[in-house]
């Protein structure tokens, strides 16, 4: 991994953490080279971890408001000044085993934003706001904290494949880090207060990131969901509110964040996850017991066009490469590993092709780009 | 923002319908959300969207004193977090409590936080936390009669309510 900044710290990383946070005192300031994550590949892309067949990612989130401030929507900015600054200045004293570098959202010009969109280290809502505000997060990016989304604070833990207890037990120990330092909102009856009362109590949102085709495929998806609804949970697509499920990737997350405690609410996503893999194991062995040449001749031919055109869009793309990822965990495919097609599905979105080139690129040139970028990721990765 | 599907008001939930394997976003406000939630489950063809759209056009929200009521902490009105469905400042939980209880409800359908507390409450109130949470664990082992955890919990209630009488009354 060529993660610039951090590569100095990486040694002391493992070795003890108050050596980290003396560099990242020193550090803390500096500003981080987004160029250099376009070479590096997010942890929650790593396609490894339990059950990494069907689970991507697993995603655990905070949302905590600073005691003393207004929320967002009655803050003015220097008000968010002070929140970004207060959070800002305690990031170096933080008693947890990472690194967090703080980049200040509006120097950022719009592909930039856009790319940490992408790679998910902040949402849409933060890259389009207005006024001073940030994220902070890890050289591994499986730890980032938005300050002044739609709360104050919105921490955030990944983590390839099906990992809730991890994700549950990092982000817990972020937060009294972070309690040692800061003074959080809160009431005895309601929990930690949220602008929106929909987060209100535990703030938390625990999704599971799974890749469904053969659901999809045999339209059996529409069943799921509509039980997954009548237990309260909620389905998105890949960058959660309002995006489409490109590339069959659906989160699966808590609704409820009051009355139920944390790891109550951990379990409940974790209940439907057994059923939900098996559903999907069970559609793609059917498939391919059923329709066997059928099946590998669709998922070659994808692999054919990724590995050949000379000009594709993203949607394609991204459809195309969710059969050939089919592909390979059905064992029909094996000159790719999950992980480059992971990566793939990053690398070919619109902000990042142009950090790669190192220039804006309007929609025509963006799908060369992308088809070039398929081509050469494909053929190499054939070669290993 | 998104703006209401339904109404030009800020949409504040975003439901994922599915029809045939498709996913499509909808976002509404909180008024309209209610409405379509409630309907939802024989709602499953346009025809029954239309008499929704019809629906909405006497949909307006009633306008009465608590909406003008204004929190003196941040200077919001209840009207101004209907519409955006934001609050102002954490004091808007109590500034505005009795109408936010519903509404609370009615998203959670609780209204007693039970989860982790910050470390520097004070030792009575995180006691009383601890035993709103084992209770509803416990309420959770006995449906699903695991008697094992449910003993343990027991246990564990006997002793903190045991704690909390030798430190300080409890409450109720």
């Amino acid at each position: 991994m060529t993660f610039v900044l951090a590569a100095s710290m990486r040694q002391g990383d493992q070795v003890n953490g108050q050596q980290i946070n003396g560099q990242q005192k020193r550090n803390g300031r500096k500003t981080v080279d987004l160029d250099s994550l376009t070479q590096s590949n997010s942890e929650w892309l790593r396609g490894t971890g339990p059950e990494s067949d069907v689970v991507v990612s697993t995603r655990i989130r905070l949302a905590r408001n600073l005691a003393q401030f207004p929320f967002n929507t009655r803050a003015d900015d220097s008000a968010r000044g002070q929140i970004a600054e207060q959070v800002r200045d305690c990031l170096g004293d933080l008693p947890v085993p990472k690194v967090l570098n703080y980049v200040d959202v509006p120097s950022l010009d719009e592909i930039s934003r856009q790319f940490l969109v992408e790679r998910q280290l902040i949402s849409r809502e933060l890259a389009e706001a207005d006024g001073p505000r940030g994220v902070a997060f890890s050289s591994a990016e499986d730890v980032s904290i938005m300050v002044n989304e739609e709360d104050h604070l919105r921490l955030q833990v990944l983590r390839s494949g099906l990992a809730l207890d991890e994700c549950w037990e990092e982000i817990d120990r972020m937060d009294d880090a972070l309690e040692e330092e800061l003074t959080f909102a809160f009431h005895e009856r309601y929990g930690y207060l949220t602008a929106c009362p929909t987060n209100v109590g535990t703030g938390i949102r625990v999704s599971v990131m799974l890749h469904l085709p053969a659901l999809v495929q045999t339209r059996e998806i529409q069943k799921v969901f509509h039980s997954l609804q009548k237990i309260n949970l909620a389905v998105r697509g890949l960058y959660g509110e309002g995006s489409q499920a490109a590339g069959d990737f659906y989160q699966i997350s808590n609704q409820y964040t009051l009355g139920l405690s944390e790891t109550q609410v951990i379990d409940k996503v974790r209940s439907v996850i057994p059923r939900l893999l098996d559903y999907e194991r069970r559609a793609r062995t059917a498939m391919l017991e059923e329709k066997k040449e059928q099946l590998h001749d669709h998922i070659a031919r994808a692999s054919g066009i990724l590995r050949s055109a000379q000009t594709i869009s993203s949607e394609e793309t991204m459809h195309l490469l969710s059969s050939v990822r089919l592909g390979v965990n059905l064992g029909l495919i094996d000159d790719v590993d999950i992980s480059t097609l992971n990566e793939l599905f990053i690398m070919t979105q619109p902000a990042h092709l142009q950090k790669l080139k190192k220039t804006e690129l309007d929609s025509a040139d963006r799908n060369k780009a992308r088809a070039a970028l398929l081509r050469n990721r494909l053929a190499s990765d054939s070669q290993d | 923002m998104k703006k209401c599907r339904r109404c030009s008001k800020p949409a504040t939930l975003h439901i994922t319908e599915l029809r045939q394997g498709e996913a499509t976003e909808i976002h509404l406000c909180e008024t309209c959300a209610k409405d379509y939630l409630s309907q939802a489950e024989e709602m499953s063809t346009p025809e029954s969207e239309l008499q929704f759209d019809q629906l909405d056009e006497s949909d307006e929200p009633e306008v009465s004193g608590i909406d003008d009521r204004v929190c003196p902490n941040c200077g919001i009105t209840f009207r101004e977090f209907r519409t955006q469905g934001r609050l102002g400042c954490p004091h808007d939980y109590v500034e505005f409590e009795t109408d936010l209880i519903p509404l609370i409800e009615n998203i959670h359908g609780e209204t007693q936080h039970c989860g982790k507390l910050p470390r520097r409450a004070p030792d009575s109130s995180r006691r009383q936390h601890q035993l709103i949470r084992l209770r509803s664990e416990l309420k959770l082992a006995v449906e699903e009669e695991d008697y094992e955890a449910a003993a343990r919990l027991r246990d564990e209630i006997q002793e903190v309510e045991n704690q909390l009488q030798g430190h300080d009354k409890p409450e109720e």
